[in-house]
């Protein structure tokens, strides 16, 4: 009955409170540093600069790319590793996750290695197509991809593994084949890590900064996006560093918070 | 110490350990050096000399960016001497208070870096065009020193990309990603395995030059001093010599 | 309904392997027939309604549903299936009758004797090998925890197996609204499961599975996950609807209460096997195993009856009320026991010395343990067991008059 959902306000025990507050100013303070050194009043200049708006622009068009992209391809492979039954399903999962461990700027060697213009496809592309990948918009998004997917599979995968497949069965019986029993309830249940699994990837993606200026370089417009925008500011002027990263940081902010409302607000 | 006989005596005795037989009465010192990242093997080079010629010093190094250096320095990290890559950087020290009287020690010209043989036959800036290079971005001073380059000779020439240091910018060469890489000749010599230099007259309005100082905040000032000096030495300039630096 | 097909109901042989545990389980349910299988927890009722779900495949055996064959596991050995386990891949290899350990152990039961997956009726040229998904068998199953996706309110809940059957939005709407008023529940439609109480949420899965009009509707546990006075209540609603139910039915259930009050047959299953099987009362009269003497609450032997008595393995004799040749139950209540503190004298042909091994409130009256040469439970009235000071470790004498022990074939 209705009744039973009433939240009750729980008191948080102090060994995690303590922990969580310590924690918290650890993640939050770093923030508070860059708004503190913040050029507030030449922030209207700034933005107004079309350089920054193309970065700003080109990060959010490649990061969404890029998680669109990783939707595409991170559900099907977080479901063959939770519910696929094949040899060799546990060194798969092991080798989803190595783009999260390899140094992004190594990762971006590796993506060169492979799909750049003497790379193991990148050649042949070259010669067949004469299609060049690197610096180009389409190799980040691909840099982006490579560091931000596992992060998706990884969330996706762990909401599969605890999604109940009994309702699946239950589907089934219903007369659900197996690809609308994924779509319609599968897909469904584990929306909430679908969806965390996409803002983790959109975020990383976003932030991304070694793959993309070793795979895509850096070229205003084209590959440079608003991490490597800050990173060349940061050469010359910290301040415009600061308030480029400020930028991106409240645009995410205004992002993640608009889509947590709008998908997370079901029970 | 002196009142307890027993604690002394450890004490020489770890004191020896440590030093392995260095004389007891020299203390160990260890000067920090902040240096341009281009300047990473000729000065661990000359670092290594510094050492043998003073006993009980060990030189420790933070290669960077010269920019990144010049703000950890303004910031106030805990540094003996600075060397940058540049000018520019040089002045932000000088201006926070944090050194006077910089002396510059090297210089360093672009070049053009080919793949070995150079296949298309690149012989000047000119050649460029029409070719996929790569440069350092403008905010760093390689790339302050391409694009000066540039305007000498009046070219408008275009990158595939504007990369954020020389050391990445080289790396797209000898990846296969460019036909050409504008670089610092000292880059293009220690990669001399796998890119050949091409000298161009108009990195001769783009020399970069390389200040160096003894910081005043220095924990070990005389001996930030003594570096300083050193580096100005005849020893020390064959190292930068042979690493592709030009002296002043 | 499908026009096409003969209305015979449920025809199904199901054997299941799974490691050292068998299924073997024959059941025929009529079209508006509901049969119970009974049965304690892990006697494999549930994998009996798995199997029949296409949930999980058979290993031998065949499931036919209105005379259509819905599973036959391929055993000619030309290809292995991969739900088969080792065993019955040996078995397959030499030529379907072989030596693997389940062909003794069916030999013994006298089940099969010949192509196990060969019934008696069935023709010689039928399919050797099918296997129909659960998707498409008109089968409707209510689970144990229901299993409602919590994601869809009640009434797309209900509209869910309508729409995967091809009928459109707007119908299966209705029709789903249609069944949630016909199990009271017209003012739940816009609630999710997780808003719906036990008895709500049961109905909701059992309108969701008799939407999509099954020719065979399985329960499991369906009144298990209720509260004892919801439970009173679903359990007649529920019977309603069996009633009305024109498709065969299966109600697996380890309540008693459930399976009679419910079914109009019973099968009990122990062990992955059918030990007995009736209408309620000729089960609960003549129980043939200890558990469902236990569930009927009777005391219940086995031996050999000769005349008016039955001889107990342990070499106890039972004096029985009428006489009994060969193989033979007996069985008492244990009501019918007297306890006393001496040797009785007088009419009861049957006492003996017995230990008292527990003693527990049970109702109204006293229930007692005994052992001793006949192991046996006893109801006395608090007032005796006060009087005999009834204790753990006590001795008395037991008594059951000839005329309380009910004798009866095995």
């Amino acid at each position: 009955m209705p009744a039973q959902r009433t939240r009750r306000r729980r008191r948080v025990p102090a060994a995690l409170l303590a922990p969580a507050v310590l924690g918290l100013a650890f993640l939050i303070l770093p923030l508070a540093g860059l708004l503190i050194r913040a050029p507030w009043a030449e922030l209207p200049a700034r933005l107004a600069e079309p350089e920054m708006l193309a970065a700003l622009r080109l990060s959010l068009v490649t990061a969404t790319s890029a998680t669109a992209l990783s939707l595409f391809f991170g559900v099907p492979i977080a479901w063959l590793l939770a519910r696929g039954d094949f040899p060799g399903r546990s060194l798969l999962r092991a080798l989803v996750t190595v783009p999260l461990v390899l140094p992004p700027v190594v990762g971006g060697v590796a993506l060169l290695l492979v799909f750049g213009r003497s790379g193991l496809i990148g050649a042949w592309l070259h010669e067949r197509f004469d299609v060049t990948i690197p610096f180009t918009t389409t190799a980040v998004v691909l840099a982006m991809t490579f560091v931000s997917m596992p992060f998706l599979i990884v969330s996706v995968e762990g909401s599969l593994r605890g999604a109940d497949a009994r309702f699946e069965e239950a589907a089934a019986t219903l007369g659900a084949g197996r690809w609308t029993v994924f779509t319609h309830v599968t897909l469904p249940m584990i929306a909430p890590g679908v969806l965390a699994g996409a803002v983790l990837c959109w975020a990383r993606a976003l932030g991304e900064f070694g793959a993309t200026i070793t795979f895509a370089g850096n070229f205003p417009g084209r590959t440079q996006t608003m991490p490597l925008a800050v990173y060349l500011a940061l050469q010359t002027d910290l301040e415009a560093a600061i308030v480029l990263s400020l930028l991106l940081l409240a645009v995410s902010v205004v992002v993640l918070a608009s889509l947590r409302d709008r998908w997370t607000a079901a029970p | 110490m002196r009142a307890k006989p027993i604690l002394a005596t450890a004490a020489i005795a770890l004191a020896t350990l440590t030093a392995c037989g260095g004389d007891d009465a020299e203390e160990e010192v260890t000067l920090t050096v902040f240096a341009a990242a281009s300047l990473t093997e000729s000065f661990t080079e000359i670092g290594e000399l510094f050492e043998a010629e003073n006993e009980g010093v060990t030189v420790e190094f933070n290669f960077a960016g010269s920019s990144d250096l010049a703000a950890q320095i303004t910031e106030g990290a805990p540094a003996d001497v600075f060397a940058s890559a540049d000018e520019a950087n040089m002045e932000k020290a000088v201006e926070a208070g944090a050194a006077v009287d910089p002396e510059t020690f090297a210089l360093n010209q672009l070049v053009i870096a080919v793949p070995e043989g150079n296949p298309d036959g690149v012989t000047g800036l000119a050649d460029l065009a029409g070719l996929d290079f790569a440069a350092c971005a403008e905010e760093v001073p390689c790339g302050t020193a391409t694009q000066t380059a540039f305007d000498a000779g009046e070219l408008e020439l275009t990158p595939v990309t504007f990369e954020p240091d020389v050391k990445s910018t080289l790396q797209k060469l000898t990846l296969g990603e460019v036909d050409a890489a504008l670089v610092y000749r000292t880059d293009a010599i220690a990669a001399q395995d796998e890119v050949d230099a091409v000298e161009f007259p108009e990195s001769a309005e783009a020399v970069n030059t390389y200040p160096i100082v003894a910081l005043e905040e220095a924990p070990n000032a005389d001996l930030a001093a003594a570096f300083t000096a050193y580096i100005l030495s005849e020893d020390a300039q064959a190292v930068l010599e042979a690493a592709g630096f030009q002296q002043p | 309904m499908n026009t096409e097909s003969p209305n015979t109901g449920l025809d199904a042989h199901l054997v299941v392997d799974r490691g050292e545990f068998r299924l073997d389980l024959r059941l025929r349910v009529a079209p508006g027939e509901t049969v119970a299988l009974l049965g304690p927890n892990g006697a494999g009722k549930t994998t009996a309604l798995r199997a029949l779900a296409g949930l999980e495949s058979l290993s031998a055996g065949r499931i036919a549903l209105n005379g259509t064959l819905l599973d036959r596991p391929k055993n000619g050995g030309e290809i292995d299936r991969a739900e088969l386990g080792p065993e019955n891949q040996n078995r397959s290899a030499a030529t379907g009758r072989g030596t693997g350990p389940n062909t003794a152990a069916r030999r013994r039961s006298g089940a099969l004797n010949t192509d196990p997956n060969r019934e008696p009726g069935e023709p010689a040229d039928g399919p050797r090998y099918r296997w129909v998904p659960p998707e498409h068998r008109r089968i409707g199953v209510v689970f144990q925890d229901y299993l409602l996706f919590p994601h869809l309110n009640a009434l797309d809940n209900v509209a869910f197996g309508p729409r995967r059957r091809g009928t459109g939005r707007a119908e299966a709407r209705s029709l789903a609204a249609d069944w949630l008023a016909r199990v009271g529940l017209s003012d739940f439609t816009r609630r999710r499961p997780a808003q719906l109480s036990g008895g709500q949420a049961q109905r909701v899965a059992l309108a969701r599975a008799l939407a999509t009009d099954p020719a065979l509707l399985l329960l499991d546990e369906p009144l298990a996950a209720l509260d004892a006075r919801t439970r009173l209540d679903t359990r007649v609603e529920l019977h309603r609807h069996l009633a009305g139910h024109s498709g065969a039915a299966v109600l697996v259930t380890h309540d008693p209460v459930d399976a009679l009050m419910l079914a109009d047959r019973l099968v009990v299953v122990e062990d992955g096997r059918a030990v007995q099987e009736g209408d309620g009362e000729s089960i609960t009269a003549r129980p043939r195993t200890d558990y469902i003497a236990r569930l009927v609450g009777l005391n219940l032997y086995r031996g050999r009856g000769s005349g008016s008595a039955v001889r107990l393995p342990s070499g106890t004799t039972l004096q029985t009320g009428e006489p009994l040749e060969g193989e033979a139950f007996a069985a008492f209540a244990p009501s019918a026991v007297s306890l006393f503190r001496e040797r009785p004298d007088g009419s009861p042909r049957n006492t003996w010395r017995a230990t008292v091994s527990g003693v527990h409130r049970h109702g109204d009256h006293i229930r007692v343990q005994l052992e001793g040469p006949l192991r046996a439970a006893a109801d006395v009235t608090p007032a005796a067991a006060a009087h005999l000071r009834l204790e753990p470790g006590q001795t008395v004498w037991a008594a059951v008059k000839a005329s309380e022990i009910r004798s009866y074939p095995a």
